[in-house]
């Protein structure tokens, strides 16, 4: 009984045992579903096992709104809680629990999973590539997501929600502050999702640099291309960092040692300075592939070529250089002297100017343009004015002295949100309904899609656009809740209004979702948006093997020069073309690091040395096969590219 | 599988030049990782609380029994790396034989350096100081570790298969690595343990 009572959870309350039901039950549900319908074999073969990249892209876009849907259920609760004055929906620890995996489910398992879905589908396709340079790599990248996420949402039925903050500082993360196994799971899950975003940080530079179609030079690269190598890079540069930190967390909490602790020469700064190193350009790593989202949607919209492309260019390669170097910013507060503060203001604020002359050229991309207002281009119309408001209170932060007023007030958190929100979330959602016909052979429905959009991007700011005040009148951020005297009241009951729009916006996005499923005409063409990069120049729903031809490119836009110019994409004979083979080991080793991390978790130090062994034994594996992968013969071929082009 | 013979075997097929630049990215990551601990470690290195320093504990003789080791190793595996190109098979799979048994050399004097640390207290949990010496030169003996047994597996393969474009490519990117690990070693020993004894 007592090896049992460590799985119990600290903090019990209704809603968590009504989710263990529910959990249990989806569980449930979803293995009789398969066995039921005898899917199991299908979903081994064609998902589990599978390197496709476009496939892997699509399991990346389910985990990302499923995640969406816990982070937005996290921030409801804490709408509510907060919505009135001395309001007990939530106790204290519980909203400590909340408002931390909000923001860690937030960034690391919907934001990441999001982009490196686009990514993953369509940055072979841009690149006129067959897959990525390491296809099974890729398949352990998203499998060691997978199974980090799940670890870490299991958390709040087993043994207790971190609850230190997204950013666990010490010594508040440390074993006197956080006592239950909260942030260990915190430390494991994320070191798994970690390693799994680092292999796929390499794997997306070489593709984009080794495997580009003829004539795609590397300043003939659409945007997004562009946008994922820079991103790639600051993740090949800052996860490690991240990954050392969280060795030393596990450690501190696990083995006793003094890295952070505050006894025997630890140091809890180090912790905060190792967190936001990574941290920063974390942040960036999100927001440069939705900068090249809106490139592309901006200029197919516009019905003109990207202005300013060399700029665009130089400016994202800028930005990921100086993402390495403002991370102080985040605790000018605590204790440097004002050299270094100042030193750091001074590059934060540089980071304003390439961002700048990014927000230009999409605004001279438009001038004079046809544009056409379809949902993903109202996304990225909405995006520039609102993500505006959040670079300019960024400046505003990044004042060290003026940031004594602002940090950690709410302030800061209309901050984040208003770059994030119609940074990154906006960016996604119109990168998910631009490419959705590439990736299901139909498209979204417009009408509902405008009609979200209106309820997002006016609820967003009905939610956020308030906390700028309260924030100012000194409204603490992580406060579970305020005394009606400060007069908070009436701008948070606005927010938890906001916050229920937005809610109706994600609904109807879902709805969409089901409803073009279910009624979207599949009779659309291979390009139904006159759209301008080569991703457009194959069938919809993307064959196999991408494109029967490997296409030659004489610009950033070769499918429009295709289509405007006379320009000759598929020049040659249809060939046998070699495909990877699928392989079960990236899943299994997967389910293999998920035992391990939850036995690290729970100090369970048996399982974790056999998982280890488990892990090592898959590696093994990896080193004696002989893949030879197999050949899709012309004959193939010929018949699917009839067969789509027919539909 | 297309091999293009103007260039060495290793680098003879669209796949293993993949192989090889992912290999020197991941290098690149690994540089960060280090260079992070080592940040940490010159951050942490005063903070000794109640336990001993850094001069109070080095000892040169093991040290540098070590970084002879490590060193000679990295040159053997370039031997190594040059039977390979000229399709020595018998002679590659020799060097790289000495290769790990230099690097097992290693590793054994490393454990016992670190038994001697614990033995005469400082072990990992007594400072903020030893946890970071013991977590850098733990991280590098944990990589040589590593190496062990991958390059071993690379010799049982070489020795199946003989000198193949996969086998090739497979040996050249675990010398990347060995040497690599060979750079490492020599920033421990000026940053950590020269350093620390003066
Ligand atoms: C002009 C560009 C920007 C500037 C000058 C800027 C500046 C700052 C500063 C100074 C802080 C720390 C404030 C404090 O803690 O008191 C901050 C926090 C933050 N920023 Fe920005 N920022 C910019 C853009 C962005 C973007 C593009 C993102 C994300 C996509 C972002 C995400 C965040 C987040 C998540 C935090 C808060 C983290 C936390 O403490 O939990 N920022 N920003
Ligand atoms: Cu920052």
């Amino acid at each position: 009984m007592e090896f049992f009572e460590r799985f119990a959870i600290p903090h019990p309350s209704a809603p968590i045992y009504a989710s263990m039901v529910a959990i249990g039950l989806t569980v449930i549900a979803i293995v009789a579903g398969l066995t039921y319908f005898k899917k199991w074999g299908y979903l081994w073969r064609e998902w589990l096992t599978t390197v496709d990249h476009k496939r892997i892209g699509i399991m990346y876009l389910i985990s990302a709104l499923l995640m969406l849907f816990r982070g937005g259920v996290d921030a409801i609760m804490m709408r509510s809680q907060t919505a009135i004055p001395e309001n007990t929906l939530l106790d204290a620890q519980h909203y400590n629990e909340v408002f931390t995996t909000h923001g860690i489910v937030m960034i690391i398992f919907m934001a990441m999973p999001f982009i490196y879905a686009l990514m993953n589908f369509v940055v072979p396709l841009q690149i006129g590539a067959r897959d990525v340079a390491f296809p099974r790599l890729n398949a352990l990248s998203f499998w060691l997501f997978f199974m980090g996420a799940m670890l870490f949402n299991i958390s709040f039925v087993i043994g207790g929600s971190p609850d230190a903050g997204w950013t666990a500082y010490f010594p508040l993360a440390g074993n006197e502050f956080s006592t239950s196994v909260g942030t260990n799971y915190y430390a494991l899950a994320l070191q798994i999702a970690g390693l799994g975003t680092l292999m796929s940080g390499i794997n997306f530079i070489v593709t984009i640099l080794k495997m580009r179609a003829p004539g795609i030079t590397l300043m003939k690269m659409p945007m997004f291309t562009w946008s994922a190598l820079t991103a790639n890079v600051i993740v090949v540069f800052a996860f490690p960092v991240l990954t050392v930190a969280l060795i030393m967390m596990t450690m501190d909490r696990l083995f006793g040692t003094h890295f952070f602790a505050t006894t025997n020469g630890g140091m809890d700064m180090l912790w905060a300075n190792l967190f936001w190193v990574w941290g920063h350009p974390e942040v960036y790593i999100l927001i440069l592939p939705a900068f090249g989202v809106y490139s592309e949607v901006i200029s197919t919209f516009a019905r003109r070529n990207l202005y300013g492309y060399k700029s665009m260019v130089a400016s994202m390669v800028g930005i990921s250089f100086l993402s390495f170097l403002v991370w102080t910013h985040h605790f000018f507060t605590m204790g440097q002297g004002a050299l270094t503060n100042s030193i750091f203001s001074v590059t934060t604020m540089a980071i304003a100017i390439p961002t700048g002359i990014k927000i230009f050229n999409w605004l001279f991309t438009m001038w004079k343009g046809k544009i056409e207002f379809t949902v993903p281009m109202l996304y990225a119309v909405g995006f520039i004015p609102i993500f505006t408001i959040g670079g300019v209170t960024g400046v505003m932060l990044a004042m060290a002295s003026a940031d004594y007023q602002y940090h950690n007030t709410m302030f800061l958190v209309a901050h984040f949100h208003y770059t994030i929100i119609p940074g990154v979330v906006f960016a996604m959602i119109a990168g998910l309904t631009y490419w959705w016909p590439k990736m299901f052979g139909f498209m979204l429905n417009e009408r509902i899609g405008k009609w979200a959009f209106w309820f997002i991007a006016i609820s967003f700011n009905v939610t956020f656009f308030p906390m700028f005040f309260t924030g100012l009148d000194g409204q603490a951020r992580r406060m579970y809740t305020y005394s009606e005297a400060t007069g908070f009241g009436p701008l948070n009951m606005l927010s938890f209004i906001g916050a229920l729009g937005l809610a109706v916006g994600f609904a109807l996005i879902a709805y969409n979702v089901y409803y073009s499923t279910r009624y979207a005409s599949r009779n659309i063409s291979a390009d139904p948006w006159d759209a301008r990069t080569l991703e457009w120049a194959t069938q919809s729903p993307v064959p196999a093997y991408n494109f029967a031809i490997t296409p030659q490119a004489n610009s950033s836009e070769a499918f429009w020069d295709a289509k405007k110019k006379g320009h000759e994409l598929f020049k040659g004979e249809v060939q046998k073309i070699h495909m990877p083979s699928n392989s079960g080991v990236p899943f299994i080793m997967s389910c293999i690091f998920f035992i391990w991390g939850f036995s690290f978790v729970f100090s369970l130090w048996i399982p974790a040395i056999l998982a280890t062994i488990g892990i090592f034994i898959c590696m093994a594996q990896r080193s004696f096969e002989r893949d030879p992968g197999y050949y899709i013969s012309v004959k193939e071929i010929k018949e699917t590219e009839s067969k789509l082009r027919g539909a | 599988m297309k091999i293009d013979h103007s260039l060495p075997l290793e680098y003879g097929t669209d796949q293993n030049q993949l192989n090889i630049l992912g290999f020197w990215i991941f290098l690149g990551a690994e540089i960060m990782l280090f260079g992070t601990l080592f940040a940490s470690y010159f951050t942490l290195v005063d903070r000794t609380g109640s336990g001993p320093s850094g001069a109070e504990i080095f000892e040169i003789t093991p040290v540098l029994i070590e970084t002879i080791v490590l060193l000679t190793s990295s040159f053997v595996i370039g031997l190594g790396v040059h039977a390979m190109r000229i399709g020595r098979t018998k002679a590659m799979i020799t060097f790289y034989a000495i290769t790990l048994l230099l690097g097992l050399t290693f590793l054994g004097v490393e454990i016992y350096e670190f038994m001697h640390y614990v033995h005469i207290g400082a072990g990992l949990q007594v400072s903020a100081f030893t946890a970071i010496l013991l977590t850098t030169l733990g991280t590098h003996g944990a990589h040589v570790t590593f190496g062990l047994v991958w390059g071993f597996f690379i010799i049982l393969q070489v020795r199946k298969h003989g000198i193949t474009p996969e086998t090739a490519n497979k040996s050249f990117i675990f010398s990347l690595y060995w040497h690599f690990l060979d750079v490492v070693w020599i920033f421990i020993f000026s940053f950590v343990y020269l350093k620390g004894m003066m």
